[in-house]
């Protein structure tokens, strides 16, 4: 299946959220997820599905003003 | 002064980018003294170094703000706040909606609407806003406790550009903490926000572009510091006249 994470394309053969994550090494704790523009907690990842296209955003702490 | 109901010591805000080295950061956050440090989400690399930067910033003891800078939409800025607060487990927000890429100049109408949403959804806003009272009454009514006006454009290190109307919303507010966010270069932009009567003032490029990050955190500290105490020893008034110090009774006639 065809994503685009962090505005890279990628190919993964994951079904879920969370196992995408895992499958593309981001399995960092401080890490945040939504999905087409929307926030998806970590409890929820196991459960929200992706599909052909999706976009997803995997942010971590950084500095900031 | 407390800030939601949280009781801050410091009235300096310490923002934690820019600096030459996490090294210098960490001494620079110790030196100031502050309380409390902004942080931001960007996009995590496979590299996990978002996770030591995190792991680093907790061993300073400082609350967490987090930002939403770079947001130019209210759901920009609503999802972000959403991740920072997993993230960084702290329902404190530091809300920027900005609403021109040049000036980074806020876009109140979106502020205000993101700040209702977030407010609703159990945040605690931090909004970056103008000096607008207006606007200011606005944020109140979504539901913030706080307004952080700017007292220049972020980065500038211009100072205080309108210190009039920092004036007018102390006056205008004056039950609400006020910090002024962005635009302080120097210590003494620092005092005279203090000076005006604002509660706090929330600076990092002044910090960490100095050529000495760590003594300019220190000054930046006692800067807000005199300027807190002095608005407090309440200053004598202006004078159009010159009026001598030294008695003039008792002058000797030595002509």
């Amino acid at each position: 299946m065809k994503i685009t994470v962090n505005a890279k394309p990628h190919d993964i053969s994951a079904a879920t959220l969370d196992a995408a994550l895992t499958e593309l090494g981001l399995i960092s704790p401080a890490l945040a997820t939504a999905l087409n523009g929307a926030f998806v907690s970590r409890a929820k990842r196991v459960d929200t599905q992706l599909t052909e296209g999706d976009r997803i955003e995997v942010l971590a702490p950084m500095q900031g003003g | 002064m407390q800030f939601y109901g949280t009781e801050l010591t410091s009235r300096l805000f310490l923002g934690t980018a820019q600096y030459p080295s996490p090294k210098v950061l960490c001494e620079a956050i110790t030196a100031s003294g502050t309380e409390v440090i902004t942080v931001s989400l960007r996009r995590e690399s496979a590299a996990g170094a978002g996770t030591g930067f995190w792991q680093m910033l907790r061993q300073t003891g400082a609350r967490i703000l987090p930002n939403t800078a770079g947001c130019h939409t209210v759901q920009e800025a609503v999802t972000t706040a959403q991740m920072a607060r997993e993230v960084f487990d702290t329902d404190w927000i530091k809300l920027e909606v900005i609403g021109h890429a040049d000036s980074l100049q806020p876009d109140v109408f979106a502020l205000v609407e993101a700040a209702r949403i977030l407010s609703g959804d159990g945040f605690k806003v931090f909004p970056y806003t103008t000096e607008d009272l207006v606007v200011g009454e606005h944020l109140l009514e979504a539901g913030c406790e706080v307004l952080m006006p700017w007292g220049a454009p972020i980065g500038s290190g211009q100072g205080l550009r309108n210190p009039d109307g920092l004036r007018a919303m102390r006056a205008h507010f004056p039950d609400t903490p006020l910090v002024v966010d962005a635009g302080i270069g120097r210590p003494s932009d620092a005092a005279a926000a203090m000076e005006l009567g604002l509660d706090a003032v929330l600076l990092n490029t002044a910090v960490a572009k100095a050529g000495d990050p760590i003594a300019m955190a220190q000054a930046m500290a006692q800067a807000v510091r005199a300027g807190q105490i002095g608005y407090a020893a309440d200053p004598m008034p202006r004078r159009d006249m010159a009026v001598p110090s030294t008695p003039v009774l008792g002058l000797a006639d030595l002509k």
